[in-house]
């Protein structure tokens, strides 16, 4: 094998590619080969980083340092100052918001510092598509124990000593279930991996699937060897092509070496794995409904018990767990139970992956220890809230999970704690929200979100998501009543308790997060006729300041109703009438103008003209 | 033009004529003939011997499963948790207003539909929309004009 004295790490997950990633790795590699460096420095592309939004990332190997957003026309200069002069470029480098100097190595810089990877270990350093680069970090050595040194019997007891729960959401412990299912007399049995992942904000599963999509496969083949199963399905969203694509590249390689497939590594021991594409939709994700997608049926969920432990996939054992949680078996195995369980709380052990997004500055995904401290996250990795805004809640759990408020900042994340304060764990998206969120916004969109997913089989979450939306949509246009609230709280419970499977059994939960900690917002839009964050279309007006309108257009041909008439140079003024709340004005109005602002309550109706609204008794 | 049937069969060997395959073999139907037609529904199912209704609630279930002829250009606006709060809602109404039509829908000339979607999992570039599958991240009013500009222009060269 070839020696190169420098390596390029170009990250080439969803976002950076997005962003122009193989466009820069084509021009580095010309520029590359320009200089004749082509025997001394190696262009290779790797899965996601995890720090999406200063994509495209490129990490030097070995000096560690972490350029980012480049573009094809700094990659001249860069390579002929860092390759060639031996000089690191600092205008490409990482500058911490509010600050002036530039983080050089990936190691300082705050967003990855914090951070503890288990199942993330490769990110950034192995090229996805290539099983020699996994191998040669250890990859396959936990299979190759589990399978010619372990009974299966020992490799539920290591993981259930590992004190290893689901990834996806709900923390069933994963021995657990396993041993459930090897338990289980009919034959044959089935592993799943669940990588449907639906939760709006959260895309841990696909950055894995991406990144190292060989550690799955690791995962999967040590757990068959546990329960006995000699097939297995790779369940992944249709929304992740590349996700499908590099798993069905591993899969091949993995066959090809013979760590796949019929007689693995001549132990005797086979079992085979297949993908299958899902075909959009998030109630896919529960996981009786996500087998009976891969049955070729539509995605019904079905009563439990029986678990699919017992009877699953074609009637017959099944043992389903999600994409990380697949990916954290092969560590556990090769480093034992102990050295896993030393991490986290007493209940919660190893790490969680979340996906930090939103209003943060730092915005990507994230491995953590379990039991950090949500202002460990939001402050330190985050960065904080950018534009200097102040934070306000952080949304943890998707279409399942809660608002948590400030005054909760302190609290350790695990299952429990998150469990407690009205959230939950789910697949792990954290939606950090700042002043300018309407909670009463977001408890809508969720509930449309699941109202829309909801499958329909089961009455209390089909009809009653749509009368908890219905309810919150009179709320945000201003219309709701102190009767209303208590309704809601009703119907919460109803769904809650009546549903059938987690969709329904967790859609009121947003709902009931920002009721208990944002009831003051809800109160302001029934009583008030106000949308203190400013938000809400139907109780917010558009007004353009006359002191502070210097007249330059910008908002009058950006306008798509023509509300705002002016002259170039003189104060341009909204037609309340004609105006639609798009807020295309406010956007365009220069920073440093600043002319547009938005107003509500009995402020707000005055400058629209509109008549004081009677307060309902 | 390729004649429908044979896209079908094609598709039905390829997965062995097996009736658990029946959503990707309505995927790769799709993939081969744009969207799904009665007509097409009713071959599949004639071919894997299942009764057309189940061939029917499978393609009325999933979102990814188009009924109906889609248009020459595909804008999809994400409406992720983390797109709706960085804006996503505006992105999208600014799409309908310029194109004339609601998501879902697609223009009567066939050049665009306009689709949303729950989440593409690339919440680090919110508000994300995708334009005949390039992603645009950080998506603005302005940025969508130009988007729509640059497609109308091809339009008229073609």
């Amino acid at each position: 094998m070839e020696h190169y004295r420098t390596h390029l790490l170009v990250c080439a997950g969803t976002g950076c590619v997005s962003c122009g990633a193989f466009k820069l790795k084509e021009a580095l590699e010309k520029e590359v080969a320009r200089q004749k460096l082509q025997d001394e420095v190696l262009v290779v592309t790797t899965g996601c980083n995890g720090f999406c939004e200063r994509g495209p990332i490129l990490m030097v190997h070995p000096d560690g340092v972490f350029y980012q957003r480049l573009k094809v026309e700094d990659v001249p200069y860069l390579v002929e100052e860092h390759l060639i002069k031996g000089r690191p470029v600092e205008k490409f480098m990482y500058v911490p918001p509010a600050k002036r100097t530039p983080v050089p190595k990936m190691a300082d810089i705050e967003f990855f510092k914090h951070q503890r990877l288990i199942v993330l270990r490769n990110r950034g350093r192995i090229d996805p598509e290539k099983i020699e680069e996994y191998i040669a970090y250890d990859g396959y050595e936990a299979m190759a124990k589990a399978l010619t040194a372990m009974t299966p019997a020992e490799i539920i007891a290591e993981v259930t000593a590992a004190g290893l729960r689901g990834r996806g959401g709900a923390g069933f412990p994963t021995g657990k279930k396993w041993a459930l299912c090897q338990q289980a007399e009919a034959t044959p049995k089935y592993l799943i991996c669940n990588g449907d992942e639906g939760d709006p904000g959260a895309f841990m599963d696909r950055s894995v699937l991406e990144a190292d999509p060989h550690a799955i496969i690791e995962g999967m083949v040590i757990g068959a060897r546990a329960i006995g199963a000699d097939k297995g399905f790779v369940y992944i969203r249709d929304e992740y092509p590349l996700a499908v694509k590099r798993m069905g590249i591993a899969i091949q390689q993995a066959k090809d070496y013979g760590l796949l497939g019929e007689d693995i590594l001549g132990t005797g021991f086979s079992f085979d794995l297949e993908i299958v594409r899902g075909a959009g939709a998030f109630v896919s994700g529960e996981e009786t409904a996500l087998i009976a997608s891969i049955e070729g049926q539509r995605a019904y969920p079905r009563q439990r018990p029986p678990y699919p432990a017992q009877h699953g996939l074609w009637g017959k054992p099944t043992v389903i767990n999600n994409v990380e949680t697949w990916a954290n078996v092969p560590s556990i195995i090769r480093r034992g139970a102990a050295w896993f369980s030393g991490m986290g709380t007493m209940t919660s052990k190893g790490t969680k992956i979340f996906s930090l997004v939103g209003k943060i500055n730092n915005t990507g995904l994230v491995e953590v220890p379990m039991g950090i401290h949500l202002r460990d996250i939001i402050y330190g990795i985050g960065g904080g809230i950018p534009g200097g805004r102040d934070f306000k809640a952080i949304q943890i759990g998707g279409p399942s999970g809660g608002c948590i408020p400030k005054e909760l900042l302190d609290l350790p994340v695990d299952y429990e704690s998150l469990a407690k304060a009205g959230a939950m764990m789910g697949s792990g998206g954290m939606i950090v929200m700042d002043e300018d969120t309407c909670m009463v916004d977001i408890a809508l969109y969720f509930l449309r979100f699941t109202q829309e997913e909801s499958c329909g089989k089961c009455a209390p979450c089909r009809i009653g998501t749509r009368q908890m939306a219905g309810i919150l949509a009179r709320i945000v246009a201003g219309e709701g009543s102190d009767e209303d609230l208590k309704r809601l709280e009703e119907l919460a419970l109803t769904v809650k308790q009546g549903s059938l499977c987690g969709l329904g059994q967790t859609a009121p939960n947003p709902v009931l997060s920002t009721l208990r900690y944002f009831r003051d917002e809800y109160q302001a839009h029934i009583t008030d006729h106000s949308c203190p964050a400013l938000v809400c279309k139907s109780l917010i007006t558009y007004f353009i300041e006359p002191e502070k309108c210097v007249g330059c257009l910008l908002c009058l041909k950006n306008c798509p109703t023509k509300a705002i008439s002016g002259e170039l140079k003189k104060v341009h003024v909204i037609d309340q009438a004609l105006c639609i709340k798009c807020g295309a004005c406010f956007n365009v109005c220069p920073k440093k103008v600043r002319a547009v602002s938005k107003y509500t309550g009995a402020k707000g109706r005055a400058l629209a003209g509109r008549a004081e609204q009677p307060v309902k008794p | 033009m390729t004649s429908e049937p044979t896209a079908v069969e094609l598709v039905v060997a390829k997965y062995h004529r097996q009736k658990r395959a029946l959503i990707p073999i309505l995927q790769d139907v799709q993939d081969a003939c744009q969207w799904l037609s009665s007509e097409t529904l009713a071959e599949v199912a004639r071919e894997l011997d299942l009764p057309v209704a189940h061939v029917w609630s499978v393609a009325t279930f999933y979102k990814s499963f188009s009924l109906e002829p889609r248009g020459r250009h595909r804008c999809t606006v994400c409406m992720g948790t983390a797109c709706h709060v960085r804006g996503g809602a505006a992105v999208l109404e600014h799409f309908e207003r310029k194109l004339g039509i609601q998501a879902g829908e697609t223009s009567a000339d066939k050049e665009y539909t306009l689709e949303r979607v729950n989440c593409l999992g690339a919440c680090a570039l919110a508000p994300l929309a995708v334009v005949d599958g390039t992603y645009y991240g950080q998506m603005t009013e302005i940025k969508a004009d130009k988007i729509l500009e640059t497609l109308r222009d091809g339009k008229e060269e073609a």
